[in-house]
């Protein structure tokens, strides 16, 4: 499976990433490589058989919907890169009028 | 008494007896990090010797007054720097929580506390567990005690290395795809992977939650039930993990192997392995026999498909996990005026090619047009390769086979080639995918002086059986007890 540059743009563009022009022909010989051995994958017939997206048995867990205690608010906050008035605070989205 | 030479389980016993003191060990343990650390570099963060001495002091002290001990208690314990620790920085080897200090404890860390640990330090690790040679971590590689030249193995190499070079008692590490058992065997020390959902990952930093489990590494077998007995059990926390009752697992410690039956699957023993590991683990088995075991060939023929579908699996799971890291709730955030921009520049700055690598992958992997082909694919290949195990272990106990087709590979040799690193996992990846447990012990020295390991695989939720077998075997040979000379 041969990526092309374009591919690593558009993917990296999906998974929210900034990669430089160097980075670009770098993962794109890379991942080409990478997914050719993965081809390897259509050679197993795989007709009916179920995915495993996890080995355990899938039963939801439930639990009281009680009050309980919680970080307080400032421990929450305190990793944050900027924060104001108990809120995380980010670059402005919408533009001003 | 050389106490950093003394397993866990005898300087619990000393120290229960009042044979050495809290604060003596304390100290023999600082005093190892001060000549050594500086070689290793196991540690990405190391306890504050005042800090700590004074708690031992203190310990001391009351237990004058009153005797009442606990198991892990005054046991300098490392930990890896991808499970949080209340207060103390939890990097995950990464630009992009360089300065995260969690504001909780992970379960396993808070059992540690209940019965008395000593945090001595938080280990080196491949950036977000991602690598098999600790080389991805944004702060240095760790080196091997045993080769100060080679890899500790990955992603737990600072945990391996720390328990190989006597600068802590015992560790925990995490493994995805081969992270405690990989570096384990690259140190000459025990690693254990307990079955999913054996132990709780709450307070795990995620890479692929399906595939991610927390166990021990120690200096040898009884050591690691130890640590088992502590971490093990169900917790609410973790809605994966296993409401399972956890047994002695002291008491399954056998020093034989009579009515035990061992499977031998061909797939491991193929192209591409090391005659030095061959021999070496094709003489344990010989060895395990002569303790009564009975020895059997068994087949794994999607075992040849595991690494295909785990880097298809795990790079999906992490892609999705990984963004969590925005630059707004913590970690790092880049200087930039827009939303959009914020979130790809402080992507771009905290995170390593590897995981930069396998966040490309996975989103590839999940996208539109590809899902079917790839994770969907490799979703049912695990299927198939979770039913050979299924049906092994149905006429076996527990399988045996290398850890790693090579001893430790030189610093430098694979970091420049992700394939290449990649293929280094393919005889432990294969038991993240069947969610088994599975151990690694020594087993050999190669002709460099570098440790081979054995893996035990057992069936779910039997690591009992996994630790008398591996319990039995070490008794019989003197592996575990040959160290590096540093």
């Amino acid at each position: 499976m041969e990526i092309s540059k374009e591919q690593v743009e558009h993917v990296a563009k999906l998974a929210r990433l900034e990669v430089s022009e160097d980075e670009k022909a770098m993962f794109a010989r890379q991942l080409s490589a990478i997914l050719t051995y993965m081809d390897q994958l259509k050679e197993v017939d795989t007709e009916g058989v179920e995915p495993t997206a996890t080995v355990l048995p899938t039963e939801n867990v439930w639990r009281e919907d009680a009050v309980r205690p919680s970080l307080p608010q400032e421990q929450a906050l305190a990793n944050a890169p900027d924060q104001a008035d108990g809120f995380f605070r980010v670059p402005k989205i919408l533009e001003d009028r | 008494m050389n106490v950093r030479k003394l397993t866990l389980c005898e300087l619990k016993d000393k120290f229960m007896k009042g044979e050495v003191s809290a604060v003596e060990i304390v100290k023999a343990y600082f005093q190892r990090v001060l000549l050594v650390e500086s070689k290793v570099k196991a540690y990405i963060t190391t306890a504050k010797k005042d800090a700590l001495v004074k708690e031992a002091d203190e310990l001391d002290f009351t237990l004058s007054k009153w005797r009442k001990t606990m198991p892990l208690m005054a046991m300098p314990i490392a930990v890896k720097d991808n499970i949080c620790t209340k207060g103390v920085k939890t990097t995950c080897g990464s630009r992009m929580l360089e300065n995260f200090v969690p504001p909780y404890d992970a379960t396993v860390v808070a059992r540690m506390k209940e019965h008395g640990y000593y945090l001595i330090g938080k280990t080196n690790m491949d950036e977000f567990a991602m690598g098999s040679s600790t080389e991805t971590s944004a702060f240095g590689p760790t080196r091997n005690p045993c080769n100060l030249a080679a890899i500790p193995g990955g992603s737990s190499g600072g945990s391996a290395a720390a328990v190989a070079a006597e600068l802590c008692v015992a560790a925990l590490g995490s493994d995805t795809g081969g992270s405690i058992r990989q570096p384990a065997a690259c140190c000459g020390v025990v690693g254990l992977k307990p079955t999913y959902g054996r132990v709780s990952r709450y307070g795990l930093v995620a890479f692929a939650s399906s595939l991610d489990q927390i166990g021990p590494i120690t200096k040898d077998v009884r050591d690691a039930a130890m640590m088992m007995q502590v971490i093990a059990g169900h917790d609410p926390l973790d809605s994966t993990s296993a409401d399972v009752p956890v047994p002695d697992y002291m008491k399954a410690l056998k020093e034989n192997l009579r009515g035990m039956k061992v499977g031998v699957p061909l797939e491991f023993f193929a192209e591409g392995l090391d005659p030095e590991v061959e021999l070496a683990v094709r003489t344990a088995i010989i060895q395990m026999q002569a303790l009564k075991a009975e020895i059997k060939e068994i087949s794994l023929p999607m075992t040849t498909y595991a690494i295909a579908a785990y880097y298809l699996i795990a790079t999906a799971e992490a892609s999705s996990n990984l963004a969590r890291y925005d630059g707004v709730k913590y970690g790092h955030r880049a200087k930039e005026k827009g939303l959009l921009e914020m979130y790809m520049k402080t992507r771009q700055e905290g995170f390593g090619a590897e995981v930069k690598r396998r966040i490309m992958l996975g989103t590839y992997a999940l996208s539109a047009g590809y899902y079917d082909a790839y994770y969907g694919k490799a979703q049912a290949v695990r299927t198939l390769i979770k039913r050979d195990f299924d049906e092994a272990l149905k006429e076996v106990d527990v399988i045996v086979t290398p850890t790693m087709p090579t001893p430790a590979f030189k610093l430098g040799e694979k970091i420049q080639d992700p394939l290449q690193m990649y293929l280094s996992d393919i005889y432990t990846i294969s038991v993240n995918l069947a969610g088994l447990p599975a151990i690694s012990l020594p087993c050999g020295l190669s002709s460099g002086k570098l440790p081979i390991g054995l893996q035990i695989i057992g069936r779910p939720f039997e690591e009992e059986k996994v630790l008398r077998a591996a319990y039995a075997y070490e008794q019989a040979t003197e592996w575990h007890l040959k160290r590096p000379g540093l």
